[in-house]
């Protein structure tokens, strides 16, 4: 499970950080109100999250357990802040667009997430994929939210007016209201897709965030099942699988 | 074997009362201020209540089709939210207006939660909302052939002066069913003497926010001030025909109360501080939402439990 292919695979559909994971809700619902911001999002979370995936699971044999978390953060803080000042210097409108979001990458997460239950664990190569995945699925995700957001709010897509001149926006929708439609309705897409599999027999759900065994025991914070996995609270083996409609 | 000699689990009291009966009543109870309504703005708005009308029922007939879920558009709750939501939009409204408002109230705010009983806030009033929030350039114009101007209420916040006789009879702007007072509170006597509503949240509704505008209101008890505030805008129709909605009302008793003095301060604050005229319909909302929280809070002791000892 750890090929580059594979990674990107899973980063981008199987456990889509925003589809399916459930993470980085903030900046999802904040600044996709329009696709270029929201692509602007997404690639730069990418950056960070790819480049402190490598960087710690370099270091992963390296940084004591105890004190994981702060360095985990100081390498990812560090990254955030090198990827603003190019943001500032050369793309300074999506600079201002996304305003705070982007310090608040450090938070983000996804990307905490990812440290925790992928890059502590496995090797650079893969680490490396799984960031570039993560961070292309969340990307696709933002950008789609923001497409759908800005072509019903305003009649645009990417900047460019292509609604007939009749067409009334519903400006709801690139209101914080709206960013909550659109992702219950990517996200109940998603699921559909993902029952359709199941019937076909195909294994779509099974959520593998760096674990593949015992839910029960598991002590991972960073880990998907936790929050997804059935019946586990009594200790009885799950008769569902997981990512089936809750 | 008849159902009478069924052996069946509680409860065993049984009542005639159907969804269908229920939502005709209100229908019926509606029409004085719909007919006052199209009397008084004229055919347009008697297309904008068809057409949206027509909107929530086919919405909710078509979605229960895909869905393969059984067809529920005859037990007349769709109609309901359909007239309410037609009478809350202005007369001069444009057709599509209403059929988008229909197909949100319907689709987003009631099936998608599961469809009728499971709704947790007022179909109609969420789709007004919507419709406030995204067109409120349109929502909140009120001009048409009969009338040009302000509302009452808009002119009742300027300072200007306004006629209460009027307003009590409908001959003012505003939307389409809710300016005449008599025609609402006469549609509200026929649903009491139904018994489908009491007076539990429309009072409690109606004078907790009197008690409000004469404490915050700056006039203290001007009778003519509170009237007009009364008559004017969504008060009726809100108290009467929305806040006291089976679905999105407090069960308990005491949380109907709650409910209406809650409603109460919060039109009150929405008219006299809000940046807006109007709050019936964001009043509402709120709370509809913290129903759960109410009806927590309200519970009334079981028979034999707690109390004090003898």
């Amino acid at each position: 499970m750890n090929s580059a292919g594979e990674r990107l695979y899973n980063g981008i559909i199987k456990e889509n950080p925003t589809l399916v994971l459930m993470l980085g809700m903030c900046p999802t619902l904040a600044v996709t109100t329009s696709a270029i911001n929201g692509l602007g999002m997404g690639l730069t979370t990418m950056v960070v999250l790819a480049l402190s995936n490598a960087i710690i699971s370099l270091l992963r044999n390296i940084i004591p357990d105890k004190v994981r978390i702060p360095a985990f953060i100081v390498i990812i803080a560090s990254f955030v802040t090198v990827v603003q000042m190019i943001l500032q210097a050369y793309l300074p409108f999506l600079y201002d667009a996304l305003g705070i979001y982007i310090p608040l990458i450090v938070v983000n997460c996804i990307i905490l997430g990812r440290a925790e239950a992928y890059a502590s664990k496995n090797p650079v190569i893969a680490s490396l994929f799984d960031g570039i995945g993560m961070g292309l699925g969340f990307s696709a995700a933002l950008t789609v939210i923001g497409a759908v957001r800005e072509i019903l709010g305003a009649g645009e897509i990417f900047g460019i007016h292509f609604m007939p001149a009749s067409y009334v926006p519903f400006s709801i929708f690139i209101m914080a209201p709206g960013a909550f439609f659109v992702l219950a309705c990517l996200t109940a897409i998603q699921n559909k897709v993902k029952i359709n599999g199941e019937k076909k027999g195909k294994d779509m759900s099974r959520i593998q965030s760096g674990c593949n065994s015992d839910c029960a025991s598991c002590g991972e914070s960073g880990c998907g099942r936790r929050f997804y996995g059935a019946g586990k609270e009594d200790g009885q083996e799950p008769k569902k699988q997981e990512g089936e409609v809750k | 074997m008849s159902d009478m000699m069924k052996v069946s689990s509680n409860p065993h009291i049984r009542s005639k009362a159907t969804t269908a009966g229920i939502m005709g009543a209100v229908v019926l109870a509606l029409m004085p201020a719909t007919l006052f309504g199209v009397y008084n703005f004229g055919l347009h708005a008697l297309i904008v209540i068809l057409v949206t009308v027509a909107s929530t029922v086919l919405t909710e007939y078509i979605y229960e089709l895909l869905m393969k879920k059984p067809v529920t558009v005859w037990d007349l709750s769709a109609v309901v939210t359909g007239l309410l939501l037609a009478l809350n939009l202005p007369p001069n409204a444009p057709l599509w207006l209403g059929a988008v408002g229909g197909v949100f109230a319907i689709l987003v705010v009631k099936m998608l939660f599961g469809g009728l009983g499971q709704n947790f806030m007022n179909p109609a009033l969420g789709a007004r909302c919507f419709l406030m929030i995204s067109f409120a350039s349109i929502m909140t114009n009120f001009d048409c052939d009969a009338y040009t101007g302000a509302t009452p209420l808009a002119a009742l916040k300027a300072g200007e002066s306004v006629n209460v006789m009027n307003m009590i009879l409908g001959r003012t702007g505003g939307t389409i069913g809710e300016t005449s007072m008599i025609a609402i509170v006469l549609g509200a006597c026929i649903l009491i003497m139904l018994d489908i509503i009491d007076l539990r949240i429309p009072g409690s509704y109606i004078v907790s926010f009197v008690i409000f505008v004469i404490l915050f209101g700056g006039r203290g008890f001007d009778s003519a001030y509170i009237s007009a505030q009364l008559a004017g805008g969504g008060l009726m129709l809100g108290a009467f025909f929305m806040a006291t909605d089976y679905v999105t009302r407090p069960i308990t008793k005491r949380g109907q109360y709650l409910f209406g003095i809650f409603l109460g301060i919060m039109t009150g604050i929405f008219r006299l501080f809000g940046p807006g005229a109007e709050g019936v319909s964001y009043a509402i909302i709120l709370g509809n939402l913290l129903v759960p929280l109410i009806e927590k809070v309200t519970v009334p002791k079981a028979f034999g439990k707690g109390g004090e000892r003898a």
